[in-house]
């Protein structure tokens, strides 16, 4: 997997805050290990999920916060392919923003780093010395657009692309079996239209 | 008058970029402005892709990529008058603002409409509380441009579908891979009496164009395609751009049409230069002069622009009718994996039963006291990619096991039935009043409602569609509709303002200048030098997706401009 993640000259988060915001999104969207029930999606024993906070979603708020530090910022990756499957290595040169497109971003992340400082806060620095039900504790007084929000990064570091700096090594996305981008090479039209082979699925 | 170029043509998505595809090559010399980024080609020759376009949930489905942004081009909404101003501020129907427009997102679908869709109030009689109108142009003249739009484009298709409209000539490509669950949902819809069929699809199922055929890669519907096996619009474009007579200006926000005194004759356009960027202050107001003026930034944008200028509206009717696809969705969930969100082209085949109806159709629509409804195409497709999903289920415990159990991703298969939307004079596109855009201007206000035939023939529907799934080995099936209904529908996690980007009718044709704006050929009533080439001019909002009909209406209209019509084809003449 690549990961063009680099720590950033002036981290966002500091030690206390990563600590604790790993624990939220661990709590948010929780680990869980190999073969559990029900079954996997796909045929084969369901390999462990990751939680989102410790497959790297500091990494992805710090990444996320810190966009600006880089020039592109780290916004949008670029494309046309990651090289996972063929193709350029091309995703981990960030796109050029236009100036009012910078605007935007700028504006939606100084709201994001101020729900982060606050709502971190909120949870106290023992945050992550808490047992399961301490937790779930403080998450539920948290302020509903914090944790809104800490959900959706949540998810969008444990699914979203590795070069975004969550999804530790496409591990996520190998525990529901999910190849990621697939550019240029795709899938063969058998691949699409028979993919349980000829056997067809077993119901 | 001395003039920059023969047209500006305002937006570059599948209206524009096939009006400057037709002007160019009959030698006019053309400016395309669009307001958003470039992120579709290189141009300069040879009109490369830029490489901007991946497999990549976030960017395209999370950030904005394709823009626009929601803080710097807010739109608003609200269901009718009783709403307030609104009930929400952000995306509304948000279609992408980028060069190639919405074509850029889309998965392809490109049917044709058929021969009753143009004679809707001749054919089935009018229902009240809606405005049902008979277009001012048939099925046949529209079709060579049908058939022309499917050879640029390279639509995939195959003639199996016994409800279509005559057609001159065979599609330019054989059909794509079916999607595993299609091969599972078309014959459970045949069992049932239904007839689905491969869905026409501007993906390339082989080498055309000089572009590649479609990889499968699953990344479809939303996202621009990494390897150009989608046509629309880069095809058109490029060809355009070939000419050396087209010239696209991204970052280019058109805010006014100028006028000769009288107001009767377009001069060009005023627009605001995006690319200087905040730092250097307002935007730089720039015109360019011309003689005619193409409107094609689709049947939100196209309204908003008219009705800040004060341009076409005399009869009142500039962004009223807006129609929008009433869509019924039908989940359901196999006990093994379809693939549907990871493999394929998002949707291969469709039916469309519902758009024809039946007898206990017809008893639906009397047990509702109308006297007929409609459905629209049926897509039978896949779910969306792993964020997505993640975030549907919610934070807890339960989340690993729910995404690796994957009902609704991987195990899911989809119908979506795109439901014809009777027009109604009371929904549409206006200024918001308090509302702006980064740049001061008014921000664009859908106010829309569904008629009672959009709910009757949902809730038909529905029920139909659901059997389908069950039929098929499915472990549940369940409906809900975008716009959601009931109690619950402002906790929807659709929201309350209708998903479909199918959206038209907000510049209506028509035969008499005080029930339309644009008349048959598509010219403004009240400046005839300004022609709209986008989904504005629809009368009908059928139950088919627009793309195909309005790159046909754009054609003809440039056809009908540079005086080379294409000649009418006999009904005999090729396969049905």
């Amino acid at each position: 997997m690549d990961d063009t993640t680099t720590p950033p000259s002036a981290p966002h988060l500091d030690d206390a805050q990563r600590r604790t915001l790993v624990a939220l999104f661990d709590a948010l969207l929780p680990p869980a290990p190999a073969g559990d029930d029900p079954a996997p999606a796909g045929d084969d024993p369901a390999p462990a999920v990751p939680g989102a906070g410790t497959a790297g979603g500091d990494r992805y708020v710090e990444q996320l916060l810190g966009a600006f530090d880089h020039d592109p910022p780290r916004i949008w990756a670029g494309g046309p392919t990651s090289g996972r499957h063929g193709g350029i290595d091309g995703f981990g040169d960030f796109l050029e923003l236009s100036g009012w497109e910078a605007l935007a971003w700028r504006r939606r992340i100084e709201g994001w780093a101020e729900a982060y400082r606050t709502g971190l806060t909120q949870l106290g620095e023992d945050f992550a010395s808490l047992d399961e039900s301490g937790r779930l504790e403080r998450i539920e007084r948290l302020d509903p657009g914090f944790r809104d929000l800490a959900f959706e990064h949540a998810c969008e570091s444990l699914y979203g692309d590795p070069v975004y700096g969550g999804n530790r090594d496409g591990s996520a996305w190998a525990a529901i079996d999910f190849r990621g981008d697939t550019a240029p090479t795709g899938w063969t039209d058998d691949e699409v239209t028979n993919p349980h082979g000829p056997g067809g699925p077993t119901w | 008058m001395v003039t920059d170029c023969d047209a500006v043509v305002v937006g570059s998505g599948p209206g524009g970029s096939t009006a400057a595809h037709a002007l160019t090559r009959a030698g006019w010399d053309v400016i395309v402005l669009e307001k958003g980024r470039n992120h579709l080609l290189a141009l300069e020759p040879p009109f490369g892709p830029l490489g901007h376009m991946s497999n990549d949930e976030l960017k395209f489905t999370r950030r904005h990529v394709l823009g626009p942004d929601p803080i710097l081009e807010p739109r608003s909404f609200r269901r009718d008058g009783a709403d307030g101003e609104r009930i929400h501020v952000g995306d509304v129907n948000n279609l992408p603002s980028t060069v190639g427009g919405g074509g850029v997102h889309a998965d392809g679908k490109l049917p044709r409409f058929r021969e009753d869709d143009f004679a809707l109030r001749s054919s089935l009689g009018p229902v009240e509380g809606a405005d049902v109108v008979d277009w001012p142009i048939a099925y046949a003249d529209l079709e060579p441009y049908y058939a022309e739009a499917e050879r640029l484009v390279g639509v995939a298709g195959e003639e199996t579908n016994p409800f279509a409209a005559w057609r001159s000539g065979p599609f330019p490509m054989p059909p794509g891979a079916d999607m595993f669950g299609a091969t599972l949902s078309a014959p459970a819809a045949e069992r049932l009496g239904l007839h689905p069929y491969r869905a026409p699809t501007g993906a390339n199922s082989v080498p055309y164009d000089g572009r590649p055929a479609c990889v499968n890669c699953g990344f479809c519907g939303y996202y621009g395609c990494p390897v150009e096996a989608k046509g629309d619009p880069v095809a058109l474009l490029r060809a355009a751009l070939r000419t050396g007579r087209c010239r696209i200006v991204p970052e280019s926000l058109v805010v006014g049409v100028t006028r000769t005194p009288d107001g009767r004759t377009a001069t060009g356009v005023r627009y605001l230069d995006l690319s200087a960027g905040p730092a250097a202050g307002d935007p730089p107001v720039r015109e360019l002069r011309s003689r005619v003026v193409v409107l094609a930034g689709g049947a939100f944008e196209t309204p908003r622009l008219l009705l800040r200028d004060g341009l076409g509206n005399s009869s009142d009717q500039v962004g009223r009718n807006l129609m929008v696809h009433f869509q019924t969705l039908t989940v359901g969930a196999f006990p093994f994996r379809v693939f549907g969100a990871s493999r394929g082209r998002s949707v291969t085949h469709v039916h469309d039963d519902h758009i024809v109806g039946d007898d206990a159709q017809r008893a639906a629509a009397r047990a509702a006291g109308l006297p007929w409804i409609r459905g629209g195409l049926v897509e039978h497709g896949g779910a969306a990619g792993p964020v997505q999903e993640a975030l549907i289920y919610g934070p807890g415990r339960h989340h690993p096991d729910a995404m690796r159990d994957s009902s609704l991703r991987e195990r899911l298969w989809v119908f979506t039935m795109q439901g014809e939307d009777l027009a109604r004079p009371e929904n549409r596109i206006d200024l918001d009043p308090t509302l702006r855009d980064v740049w001061g201007g008014p921000a664009g206000r859908m106010t829309w409602s569904p008629h009672r035939h959009e709910l009757a023939a949902s809730a038909h529907v529905g029920p139909i569609l659901e059997a389908v799934l069950f039929e098929a080995g499915v472990e549940w099936a369940v409906t809900s509709t975008s716009p959601p209904l009931g109690e619950d529908a402002a906790a929807h996690p659709m929201g309350l303002a209708p998903a479909s980007r199918h959206i038209v009718g907000t510049a209506r044709m028509g035969a008499r200048a005080e029930h339309s704006v644009v008349d048959p050929e598509c010219r403004l009533w009240d400046c005839p030098n300004v022609v709209v080439c986008d989904s504005s001019v629809f009368c009908t909002s059928t139950g088919y997706g627009p793309t195909l009909t309005l790159i046909a209406l754009a054609a003809r209209t440039a056809a009908l401009l540079t005086g080379e019509p294409l000649s009418a084809a006999d009904p005999g003449s090729g396969p049905r």
